[in-house]
């Protein structure tokens, strides 16, 4: 049987399991055609990106970053910091899912580059719909980095 | 974001029919906007500057819209000079260019565009474009308050 490639990969960041399980049946529900990677915080993250490590050594760069905000070791925000600040990264959008809604917390993420900031329904239904959105915009819509000649 | 009052978007393009066209586009899929208009990137820099009396009460913007190939600043010259703004940078920006070049793609995203968007000739399938547009950027997303 041939296997084909997904079109695109996306790497969530988020150290609570039971909302990475969501995101990826988010994914499969809405039939985004998109890889999901999962990692648990920020230094995970940039492990992940940097090719660090034999659990990494073939890692496929995302076309997309999904980042919790709140996570142990390194949060969202000095995650993002740092791969807004490393030239090799910082053309992967980062778009912020997260259950804060504190202003601060909003102005922050698009003040380090962020590509937009979703606030996460408790409500699975509508937790679909807004995975939905989001495929809809950057798998559907925008045209996203060539990304093919880093994973060869 | 301030949910009395319609988003405010500026619109850097250099093509007034175009200009037009996302008015258009904007009330075919009942989207209340404030469009602004700029017709390069320096005129774009004064409005969100609020450089010389034309722009003295110029609104700040929710978010841009932005062409990259224009005369005078282009769109990714703006756009690097917005990002590296303290003041503006957390506006985002997103391109919506007929370039098919990867370089400019790439770059967008470099000098801190929030989405390239390609821009279609086709009116209907320009509609439908701003359609996903906005319901990412009006409708899912949080974009920061902005009181002014």
């Amino acid at each position: 049987m041939n296997v084909t490639p997904p079109l695109f990969y996306a790497l969530l960041v988020e150290d609570e399991l039971a909302d990475a399980h969501l995101v990826k049946a988010a994914f499969i529900e809405n039939h985004i055609l998109a890889d999901l990677q999962h990692v648990v915080d920020g230094c995970e993250a940039l492990e992940y990106l940097r090719r660090e490590g034999p659990r990494f050594a073939n890692a496929p760069r995302p076309d997309l970053i999904l980042l919790d905000l709140n996570m142990p070791r390194m949060d969202g925000r000095k995650f993002l910091a740092a791969l807004k600040q490393d030239p090799q990264l910082c053309n992967i959008p980062v778009v912020v899912l997260t259950t804060s809604d504190v202003e601060r917390d909003v102005i922050a993420s698009y003040n380090l580059g962020a590509a937009g900031y979703v606030t996460k329904p408790m409500d699975v239904v509508q937790f679909m719909a807004v995975i939905r959105d989001l495929g809809d915009y950057w798998f559907a819509l925008v045209r996203l980095p060539e990304n093919r000649k880093f994973r060869e | 974001m301030n949910e009395n009052r319609p988003l405010r978007l500026l619109l850097v393009e250099d093509e007034p029919g175009d200009a037009r066209l996302m008015d258009l586009a904007m009330q075919k899929n009942g989207y209340v906007v404030e469009l602004y208009g700029a017709s390069d990137g320096h005129e774009a820099l004064r409005f969100l500057r609020r450089e010389g009396q034309r722009f003295s009460r110029a609104p700040r913007p929710d978010m841009v819209l932005l062409d990259l190939k224009m005369p005078g600043l282009g769109g990714l010259e703006f756009l690097s000079a917005m990002k590296q703004d303290p003041q503006l940078r957390a506006i985002p920006a997103v391109i919506i260019s007929t370039s098919a070049l990867e370089a400019d793609v790439c770059g967008s995203y470099q000098s801190g565009a929030a989405g390239f968007v390609p821009k279609p000739n086709d009116i209907n399938e320009f509609v439908a474009a701003i359609h996903k547009l906005g319901e990412y950027w009006f409708k899912l997303v949080r974009l920061p308050e902005n009181p002014e």
